[in-house]
C-alpha cells in the first residue's frame, strides 16, 4: 500500500542528459577506470588508464564545444548550462588534459611516475623499500584525477546550494588524496594532504552553515529563489549577513583568498607537482567560478552587503600573496603566494563591479585561462630541475640555470614574465582587462591597490630570473631531466598559450565577452 | 582588420621598426662560433634601418602633421590599435635612434667579447654572455624604441615602453662591470615602478574613454578630445609623469642612472642615456601635455622647481665624481633638467629647443661616452685619477674628446649650445628666476667638463697611460658621424628646427597657451605702410 503511494509522489527527474553530457563523460568513464584497476593487469594498466582519461577529457571537450550557445537551466535547476560554465568547463577540461599529461610523465623520475608505488606501504619502512625496489606503480591516481575534475566542472555549474555543496567535496576529496600521494618526500606530502582535508572539512563545514542559513533565510536552496527572496527583503537580515559569510568562507578558502590561504603554501610545497600545477590553476578555476555563480546570480541583490567585505578580502590577499612571495626560499612556496596574489587580482575583478556585470565577467574568464596556462607551465618547468633526491625545489639551487639549460631557464623566464604581468605576455592583458574592467565599476582604489602589488610581485619573479642568469651555477647543482613528450606538450602548450594571449587576445577576449552570461 | 590606407603605400614605419626585430631573429639563428659574421650582420640590419630611416625623413613634409600613418585594429575590444605614424618631434627622436644604433655597434666592436679574463675590471661574478646576445639585444632595443618614438596608440605605447625594459635590463646585467647585475635590477625595479604607476593611469585613461564613447579607443588623436573630469585628470597626469620622471630621469628619482650608466659598457650607457632616457621627455612632451592639457598647466610650477632642482643637483653631482661613466651620467641628469623646464615653460620657443635639445643631447652624450669608453677600455679603469696627460700619447683621441667635452658644455658653434640656449631663452618669458638659476649651470657645466678634460688629457703622462695606444681607425669611423652632426646642427640647425617647431607649435595649441607678450614689444613695421 505505501508503496504505491510512494511510487505516486514521486515523479522522476527530468535530466537533459545531451546538455550534461561532458559531466557525464568525465564521471562515467571515472567509474571505468576504478573498474580497470580492479581487473585490468598491473603491467597493462597505466597504459590502458593514460589512454582512457585522456579519451574521458577529450571526449568531454568535444562535447562541450558542441554544446556551445546553449543558454539553459538544466536537471530540474540543479545545473546552469550556459556561456559561463561551457566557457569555464572548456578552460578546465583543456587545462586538465595538459595537467593529465604531467601527472603521466615517467621519464624524469627514471621510468616511473611521480606518485606513491603504495600509498599504503609506510614512509621508511621495509615495505616501502619493496614497494620501491620492485618499482611499483600506483595508477589509482588516474580516477582520482577524473573524479577531481568532474567535480570541477560541476562546481561553477551549479545552479543551487546543495548541488553546489556535492560539487565542492566531489572536487575535494580525491585532490586530498592526490596531495598525499608523492613518490619522494612522503612525509612532507602525507602532511599536506593531511592539513589540506582538515582545513578543508573546516571550510566545507563553514559553506555548509552557510547554507543552512541561506537555506532559514529563503526556505530554498536554488539560486533563483534566494535572489527571489532578496529582491523583495525590507532591512537588514541576520541569517542572510551570517549566510553569505559563510558560505564566502567555503569558497575563498578554496580560492586561497586570504585570510583562508594558510594551507597553500604547505600543500603546494608537498602535493606532488604534477598536482600542484593541476589545483593552482584548475581549482582556482573552479572555485572562482562558483564564486561568481552565487555571488553574482543568488546574491546579486544583496550586493551591497557583501562588497565591502569582498574589497578587505581582495586588498588582504594581494598583499599577502605579493609580501610573503618576497621571503620564500622555495620554488613551489613562492608559487604558492604568487598564486594568493594572483586571486587577489581575480578578486579585484570580481568585486569591481557595479552593473555591468558583463565586462568584469568577460575579463575573470580571460585572466582565469591566461593564467591556467602559465601556471600548468611554471609547474611542469619545476619538475624537470631534479637532484638525487627528487626535485631541486630549493631557490638557491636555481642558481645558473640559465647556463646549464638555457631553453627551460628561458621558458621558465617567460611564465614568470607572464605572471609579472609584463607586456606582450598573457599575463599582461589579462591584467589589463581586470584592472580595466574593475576601474570602469568604480573601484578604481582597488586597482591602485593592485599595481602596486603587481609591482611588489614583480620584484620577487625577477628575483628568480636573475638567480637564473646571473648568478654562478651551484657546484653540485641539480640537472634537467629531459621529460617525455607528455611534459614536453605541457610545458608547449603553456608557452603557445602565453605568447599568443599576449600577442593576440582578441578572439579569446571576443569568446569571452559572448560567453559572459548567467542564467538564473 | 580595420585597414586604413595610408597615403603612400608601403608601410614605413612598420618595415623601419621591424627590420632591426628581423636582425635581431637572424642573428639567432647565426652559428655561435661566427663572431665576425655576426656583428656584420647586425651592423648590416641597423645600416639598412638607417637608410630606410632616412628615406622616411626626405619624405616627411614638416607642415604635414602626423605622417606614415598605419592604423590596424588590434584588440578591438579595448579599442586598442597598432597605429603608428611620426610627427615632427617624433621623427626627429626616430631618426636619432636610427643614428646612434649602428654607431653604437661600430664602437662596441669588441666590448662583448669574451676578453673578461684579460680585462681585470671585468672578471666578476660571472662570465659574459656572447657576442651574438649583445647584438641581437641592441637590435631588438633598436626595434622597440623606434616603435615607441612611432607609436600613436598609448597602450601600443606602454607596451613597448614596457618592452625596451628587457633588453636593456639583460645589456646592463649580461656585459658591464663587475657590479652590474645590481645596477641592471635597481635599473629594472625603478622603471617597473614607474611604468605599473603608468598603467594605473593608462587603465584609468581607458576607463575615461570607455565611459565617453560606446566605442572607446586608445588613439592618441581621440584621447586628445576627451573631456576629463579636472580631478581624474590631475591624477592620471601624475601617473604618466612620474612614470616619464623616472625615466628621463629627474631629480628625487635620478638615482638608477648613475649606478646603471657606470657599470654598463659604454655602448650600452649611450642607447641607455642618449635613446631610451628621451622616451621620458619624450612621453611628456607628447602624452602628458596632450591628453592633460589643464593638468599639465597645473602642475606646472612644481615640475619648474623639480626642473631647476635637477639642473643644479646634476651639474653640482658631476663636479664630485671621480668616475667618468658616473660624471657623464650626473651631467645627463643636469641637462636632462634643462629638458624638461623647456617643454613645461610651455612656450614655442622653449619647447622647441628643449625638442632639439634631445637629440643634441643625444649625440653629445654618445660622443662623450664612447670616446670615454675608448679610453677606459685601454686603460682598464674609468676612475678619473687613473688618468693623466693622455693627450701626448694619444692625440687624436684626446683631441676627440676635447671636442666631445666642449659639446657637452654647449661651446656656442656646437649643436647643444642652440638648444640650450633656445629652452633658457624659451623659458625667461615666462619663469624668469627659473631661467636665471637654471642658467648657473652652463657655469657649472664648464667647471666639471673642463676639470674632467685637464685632469685625464692634461699635464704630465701618468705613468699606467704611457703605453697608451691611440684611437684605431674604426673607433675614429664610429664618431666621425656624431662629429659630423654636432658641428652640422650646431652652425646650421634649421633643417632640425624647420621639422620641430610646426609640431610643437600644434602640441602647445592642444594645451591652449600662447607665449606670453613680451614686455618691451618691438613694433615691426608693417608692411603696408
Amino acid at each position: 500500500m505505501s508503496t504505491v503511494v510512494l511510487a505516486q509522489e514521486f515523479t522522476t527527474p527530468d535530466i537533459e542528459y545531451a546538455k550534461v553530457a561532458p559531466l557525464l563523460i568525465v564521471f562515467g568513464v571515472a567509474v571505468v577506470s576504478v573498474i580497470v584497476e580492479a581487473f585490468v593487469p598491473r603491467a597493462a594498466r597505466y597504459t590502458t588508464q593514460v589512454v582512457l582519461s585522456l579519451a574521458a577529457l577529450v571526449g568531454a571537450l568535444a562535447s562541450t564545444i558542441q554544446l556551445a550557445g546553449s543558454e539553459q537551466v538544466a536537471a530540474e535547476g540543479a545545473l546552469a548550462i550556459d556561456g559561463f560554465t561551457l566557457f569555464l568547463w572548456g578552460t578546465l577540461l583543456v587545462l586538465s588534459i595538459v595537467s593529465l599529461l604531467l601527472v603521466a610523465e615517467r621519464r624524469v623520475d627514471g621510468g616511473v611516475t611521480a606518485f606513491a608505488g603504495q600509498a599504503a606501504a609506510l614512509p621508511g619502512t621495509e615495505a616501502e623499500r619493496e614497494v620501491v625496489a620492485r618499482r611499483l606503480e600506483q595508477t589509482e591516481v588516474f580516477p582520482l584525477f577524473l573524479f577531481a575534475v568532474g567535480g570541477m566542472l560541476l562546481f561553477p555549474a551549479a545552479n543551487d546550494l546543495l548541488m553546489m555543496f556535492v560539487a565542492l567535496e566531489v572536487l575535494s576529496l580525491p585532490l586530498y588524496l592526490l596531495c598525499g600521494l608523492a613518490r619522494r618526500r612522503r612525509l612532507l606530502s602525507q602532511e599536506a594532504a593531511m592539513k589540506y582535508f582538515l582545513l578543508g572539512a573546516f571550510a566545507s563545514a563553514f559553506f555548509l552553515y552557510g547554507m543552512a542559513l541561506l537555506y532559514g533565510y529563503a526556505g530554498t536552496v536554488s539560486f533563483a529563489g534566494i535572489a527571489q527572496a532578496i529582491g523583495g527583503r525590507v532591512g537588514v537580515d541576520g541569517l542572510l549577513l551570517g549566510g553569505t559569510a559563510l558560505v564566502a568562507v567555503g569558497l575563498l578558502f578554496k580560492i586561497g583568498a586570504a585570510p583562508f590561504h594558510m594551507w597553500t603554501p604547505d600543500v603546494y610545497q608537498g602535493a606532488p607537482t604534477a598536482i600542484t600545477g593541476f589545483m593552482a590553476a584548475c581549482t582556482k578555476i573552479a572555485a572562482i567560478g562558483a564564486l561568481m555563480r552565487l555571488f553574482y546570480v543568488a546574491l546579486g541583490a544583496a550586493r551591497w552587503d557583501w562588497q565591502p567585505m569582498i574589497w578587505v578580502v581582495a586588498i588582504l590577499t594581494m598583499g599577502v600573496g605579493a609580501v610573503l612571495a618576497l621571503t620564500q626560499s622555495d620554488i613551489k612556496r613562492m608559487l604558492a603566494y604568487s598564486s594568493i596574489a594572483h586571486a587577489g587580482f581575480l578578486l579585484v575583478g570580481f568585486v569591481g563591479v557595479r552593473n555591468e556585470i558583463e565586462f568584469s565577467t568577460a575579463a575573470i574568464l580571460f585572466y582565469l585561462a591566461a593564467y591556467g596556462f602559465a601556471t600548468v607551465g611554471a609547474f611542469a618547468i619545476v619538475t624537470l630541475v631534479r637532484d638525487a633526491t627528487g626535485e631541486a625545489t630549493h631557490l638557491s639551487r636555481w642558481a645558473g640555470l640559465g647556463k646549464r639549460a638555457p631553453l627551460v631557464a628561458a621558458v621558465m623566464t617567460l611564465f614568470l614574465l607572464a605572471f609579472a604581468g609584463i607586456p606582450l605576455t598573457s599575463g599582461f592583458m589579462g591584467k589589463w582587462a581586470v584592472f580595466a574592467a574593475a576601474w570602469q565599476g568604480g573601484a578604481w582604489p582597488l586597482v591602485v591597490v593592485a599595481v602596486v602589488a603587481s609591482v611588489v610581485a614583480a620584484f620577487f619573479y625577477v628575483r628568480v630570473i636573475v638567480l637564473m642568469f646571473f648568478a654562478e651555477p651551484a657546484a653540485e647543482g641539480p640537472t634537467v631531466a629531459v621529460p617525455s613528450i607528455f611534459t614536453s606538450v605541457a610545458v608547449a602548450a603553456g608557452v603557445v598559450a602565453t605568447v599568443v594571449l599576449g600577442l593576440v587576445p582578441q578572439p579569446l577576449l571576443q569568446l569571452a565577452e559572448q560567453a559572459a552570461r548567467l542564467v538564473s | 582588420m580595420n585597414w586604413i590606407p595610408p597615403d603612400i603605400t608601403l608601410p614605413w614605419l612598420s618595415v623601419a621598426c621591424g627590420l632591426p626585430a628581423l636582425g635581431a631573429v637572424v642573428l639567432a639563428l647565426l652559428p655561435r662560433e661566427r663572431d665576425l659574421l655576426v656583428k656584420q650582420t647586425a651592423v648590416a640590419f641597423a645600416g639598412l634601418t638607417l637608410v630606410l630611416s632616412l628615406i622616411i625623413a626626405v619624405q616627411y613634409d614638416p607642415s604635414g602633421g602626423m605622417q606614415f600613418v598605419e592604423e590596424y585594429a588590434w584588440i578591438p575590444t579595448f579599442g586598442i590599435h597598432f597605429a603608428l605614424g611620426l610627427d615632427g618631434i617624433g621623427l626627429v627622436l626616430f631618426l636619432l635612434t636610427a643614428v646612434i644604433t649602428p654607431i653604437v655597434m661600430l664602437a662596441s666592436w669588441y666590448e662583448p667579447d669574451n676578453v673578461s679574463a684579460a680585462r681585470g675590471v671585468l672578471s666578476s661574478e660571472a662570465p659574459r654572455r656572447g657576442v651574438k646576445t649583445f647584438f641581437a639585444l641592441v637590435l631588438l632595443l633598436e626595434a622597440l624604441a623606434l616603435g615607441v618614438f612611432a607609436a600613436t596608440d598609448v597602450f601600443l605605447f606602454y607596451l613597448l615602453f614596457e618592452a625596451t625594459l628587457i633588453p636593456m635590463y639583460f645589456l646592463i646585467g649580461g656585459y658591464g662591470g663587475p657590479r652590474r647585475s645590481y645596477a641592471a635590477v635597481k635599473f629594472l625595479i625603478y622603471s617597473l615602478v614607474g611604468g605599473l604607476i603608468m598603467l594605473a593611469a593608462v587603465i584609468g585613461l581607458y576607463a575615461v574613454s570607455a565611459a565617453q564613447n560606446d566605442d572607446p579607443s586608445m588613439l592618441l588623436s581621440s584621447l586628445t578630445g576627451l573631456d576629463i573630469d579636472p580631478t581624474v585628470q590631475k591624477w592620471l597626469f601624475v601617473g604618466f609623469f612620474v612614470a616619464f620622471a623616472i625615466k628621463a630621469p629627474m631629480w628625487p628619482v635620478h638615482t638608477w642612472l648613475p649606478d646603471a650608466a657606470r657599470e654598463a659598457t659604454p655602448g650600452t650607457a649611450v642607447l641607455l642615456v642618449a635613446i631610451l632616457d628621451k622616451i621620458g621627455t619624450f612621453g611628456m612632451i607628447r602624452f602628458c601635455l596632450q591628453i592633460f592639457p589643464d593638468a599639465s598647466r597645473w602642475a606646472t610650477p612644481l615640475i619648474i622647481v623639480l626642473a631647476v632642482i635637477s639642473v643644479l643637483y646634476g651639474a653640482i653631482c658631476a663636479i664630485g665624481q671621480r668616475d667618468i661613466k658616473r660624471l657623464i651620467a650626473y651631467t645627463s641628469i643636469s641637462h636632462f633638467g634643462v629638458i624638461v623646464l623647456g617643454i613645461f615653460a610651455l612656450t614655442n620657443l622653449s619647447a622647441a629647443g628643449a625638442t632639439l635639445y634631445m637629440v643634441n643631447h643625444g649625440l653629445a652624450t654618445a660622443a662623450l661616452f664612447l670616446v670615454a669608453g675608448y679610453f677606459i677600455l685601454r686603460r682598464n679603469s674609468a676612475q678619473i685619477g687613473d688618468f693623466g696627460g693622455v693627450d701626448k700619447v694619444a692625440p687624436v683621441g684626446s683631441g676627440i674628446f676635447l671636442f666631445a667635452v666642449l659639446s657637452g658644455l654647449a661651446l656656442p658653434g656646437l649643436a647643444p649650445f642652440v638648444s640650450e640656449f633656445m629652452a633658457l631663452a624659451g623659458t625667461f618669458q615666462r619663469y624668469r628666476v627659473a631661467a636665471v638659476i637654471a642658467t648657473v649651470s652652463i657655469i657649472l657645466a664648464a667647471l666639471y667638463m673642463l676639470i674632467l678634460y685637464q685632469r685625464t688629457m692634461t699635464g704630465p703622462t701618468a705613468t699606467s697611460v704611457a703605453n697608451m695606444p691611440d684611437l684605431r681607425p674604426r673607433e675614429i669611423v664610429a664618431v666621425v658621424p656624431l662629429i659630423v652632426l654636432i658641428l652640422g646642427l650646431g652652425l646650421f640647425p634649421k633643417p632640425a628646427l624647420d621639422v620641430i617647431s610646426p609640431a610643437v607649435d600644434s602640441t602647445l595649441q592642444q594645451v591652449g597657451v600662447s607665449d606670453p607678450e613680451p614686455s618691451h614689444p618691438v613694433t615691426a613695421p608693417s608692411e603696408s605702410e
